[in-house]
């Protein structure tokens, strides 16, 4: 049994914040379908297309028939440990801090044995699954966990690497006016999360949930407003230091394409909420959150943006709405490469029509507050990086990985569908 | 010269004076442009007004070592505002009807102040009428035509959420009756109006006829209005002049500026 994290203490103010540092992550071209499947935490290996032999590690070619054609597949991530060590040193810095270190290798029924890095609560000879998750450099690894799972399980010092648990760590969430904020902040707060910063704009103006989020326990409503710059300065100046999780929930959306609209106004609101608003965050947060990736339990780990699931492919209707989108998706991938430095993930959580004000003459499915909460949270404990929620966004990205343009054929058809 | 150009070259001087001595003092009627100053919340389904922001171009850094600078921008009815006849409907298609085609002059005038402050203490909703217009004349003499007029509810003094005062049923914040702008305008011809609150409507004059009957009324006529107007408590009821002079923004429907009162030092004591 892994024994439970506890309340990190309060900070040595004398010991210098320690520097991120990280594990390789040089890795061949074939071995990053690895990464791009742990980023939706999946468990896939390359399963020739001719002979249909499941391999690994990945390589350009398979080993039993020479094909080049390995599409990456799911596969069932049960087997049995064969052989495990612990190791105590290391020339690499980042695992010298983190010694001893538990590998070994894990027979798969699949029918490949693979070299993991091994949970505290698996020994040699147990059954166990392989989950495949991404470290601090980003790149994919596979831990073997109990295939039964244990309790504590998630506290194992080499998993929580892997993962962004909001466990003791505190979050900022950044629009508590958001339709979604409520949800939020009750998520974070079973997920035991130690402080919720609940970023509020334009206090002078009432909405209903505020009473409810001033609530939960653990949140703490503080001004921010992601069009502001000065706002997110000064509250950076405030809890920069202290901020572990950063969800920007900031969003702005209304109906309406190009050529409806008559002027850019609407379009201006969603780039300066839906991107700028990102920027400002990021140009505000991210530095503290890049040094302080490696600080103690409760270290800097995540970085979350709430994107609608057409910023793949443009919903007409949401047409100016979804191309904000696109620029936040295309300016949070600079951001994960700017905090990898730090170890920090950045996460986007892509979901279809969302259950408010906006989207109310939508037919369902629309997703809701708390499923966009649940996929956060979740997608944390993972230490994911694309969280597709809900049925839109889950068949979105399918038809979008399967033909960009076939799919922006059948969203042009989609135009003035969605009322 | 004429004695008529003297008696002006006298006056000017004389004013000089009395400023640099101090025997007139200048009183600073407008908030500070500030992001998180409340602006006017129409439904969510109409275009809005843009709050006041501010981008720092540089501050003495590797943006420009040797200078500080911002860009802002804002609505042309943010924070303390003019609103010229071009603002409403009923003013679209008056002569010199914007901000850069007002007549100079008109920018500079005599001003009334009506003291409703202390009905508006008790009453968020309360309303400038005839009758309290008329008490005010008995007591300060008619209006004069041309001058500008200006309700005082010490609304200024509020701040934040209490300064909007929006509930499930909208905005409540003390302005005038549609009578009482009409008698204003076409009985006292008042060359404008301006209150503390965020319009020179009240904040349930949608519910009024017509709507919004200051705005309808007072542009209709090619008047003028200034809100979030601050310090009327300074201004002694007559004998000031308000110098509001909005920038000259090409057909600018209105714009933020600085509002400054002329007073008779220690005029609003007696």
């Amino acid at each position: 049994m892994t024994t439970p994290i506890v309340p990190p203490p309060k900070k040595n103010p004398q010991k210098r914040t320690r520097v991120p540092t990280r594990p390789s992550h040089f890795r061949s071209r074939a071995a990053l379908g690895l990464a791009a499947a742990a980023a939706e935490g999946r468990f896939m290996l390359q399963t020739c297309a001719e002979c249909g032999t499941v391999q690994y590690p990945p390589r350009d070619a398979c080993t039993k028939c020479l094909s080049t054609d390995l599409p990456w597949k799911d596969i069932a991530a049960t087997g049995k440990i064969i052989a495990g060590t612990t190791v105590h040193t290391s020339t690499n810095v980042y695992f010298r801090e983190r010694m001893p270190w538990r590998i070994g290798t894990i027979r798969l029924d699949a029918g490949v044995s693979v070299m993991c890095h091994v949970h505290g609560d698996v020994q040699t000879g147990d059954n166990a699954k392989l989950i495949n998750r991404l470290d601090k450099s980003g790149q994919a690894v596979l831990l073997a966990v109990p295939a039964g799972g244990a309790p504590n399980m998630e506290d194992d010092p080499q998993m929580r690497e892997l993962t962004c648990d909001p466990k003791f760590r505190r979050v900022l969430i950044a629009d508590a006016r958001a339709p979604n904020a409520l949800a939020l902040a009750k998520a974070f707060a079973a997920a035991q999360a130690s402080i919720i910063f609940m970023g509020e704009p334009e206090g002078w103006r009432p909405y209903p949930a505020r009473k409810e989020i001033a609530k939960v326990k653990g949140v703490e409503i503080l001004p921010l407003d992601v069009t502001d710059t000065a706002s997110v300065l000064e509250l950076v100046g405030e809890i920069g230091g202290k901020t572990d999780i950063l969800v920007n929930n900031a969003r702005y959306v209304r109906p309406g394409g190009i050529i409806g609209r008559t002027d850019v106004n609407l379009a201006k609101d969603e780039m300066e909420v839906n991107y700028f608003g990102l920027m400002r965050l990021a140009q505000g947060f991210g530095p503290g959150m890049r040094a302080r990736g490696a600080d103690g339990q409760n270290s800097a780990t995540a970085w979350v943006n709430i994107l609608s699931a057409h910023a793949w492919s443009n919903m007409p209707d949401y047409g100016a709405f979804s191309a904000s989108n696109a620029a936040a998706l295309s300016l949070s991938q600079c951001l994960r490469a700017e905090l990898s430095a730090g170890g920090v993930r950045v996460m986007n959580v892509f979901t279809g029509p969302t259950e408010d004000e906006w989207h109310q003459p939508l037919p369902p499915p629309k997703v809701a507050p708390e499923a966009i909460a649940r996929a956060v949270i979740a997608g944390l404990k993972d230490g994911l990086e694309d969280v597709f929620v809900g049925d839109v966004a889950k068949d979105l990205i399918e038809r979008w990985r399967a033909g960009p343009k076939i799919l922006e054929r059948e969203m042009i058809e989609s135009l003035g569908q969605s009322s | 010269m004429s004695a008529v150009e003297n008696d002006a070259a006298a006056a000017l001087g004389q004013f000089a004076l009395a400023l640099a001595g101090g025997d007139i003092e200048v009183v600073d009627l407008t908030h500070t442009l500030d992001p998180d100053f409340p602006v006017i919340i129409l439904p969510p389904e109409f275009g809005q007004c843009a709050r006041f922001r501010i981008e720092e171009i540089s501050a003495y850094d590797h943006r420009g070592p040797g200078w500080k600078w911002n860009n802002f921008t804002c609505c042309e009815h943010t924070g303390t505002h003019f609103d010229a006849p071009v603002h409403w409907v009923s003013g679209r298609d008056l002569p010199n009807n914007s901000v850069d085609t007002i007549p100079p002059e008109k920018f500079i005038g005599p001003v009334c102040v009506i003291d409703c402050s202390e009905g508006s203490k008790s009453n968020d909703d309360f309303e400038l009428t005839p009758d309290i217009i008329e008490a005010w004349e008995a007591e300060h003499g008619l209006i004069p035509a041309d001058s500008w007029v200006l309700m005082r509810t010490d609304w200024s003094k509020r701040s934040g959420a209490a300064y909007l005062n929006m509930r499930e049923d909208g905005q409540h914040s003390p302005g005038p009756t549609p009578a009482a702008v009409r008698m204003l305008v076409n009985d006292r011809h008042v060359r404008g109006f301006g209150t503390e609150t965020i319009g020179t409507d009240s904040g349930q004059a949608e519910h009024y006829t017509p709507p919004l009957p200051a705005h309808y009324y007072l542009h209709g006529a090619g008047r003028y209005g200034l809100q979030c107007l601050k310090n009327l408590d300074l201004l002694p009821p007559t004998g000031a002049m308000l110098i509001c002079a909005p920038l000259k923004i090409k057909q600018g429907t209105g714009s933020p500026l600085r509002v400054l009162a002329l007073v008779q030092k220690d005029a609003s004591i007696v």
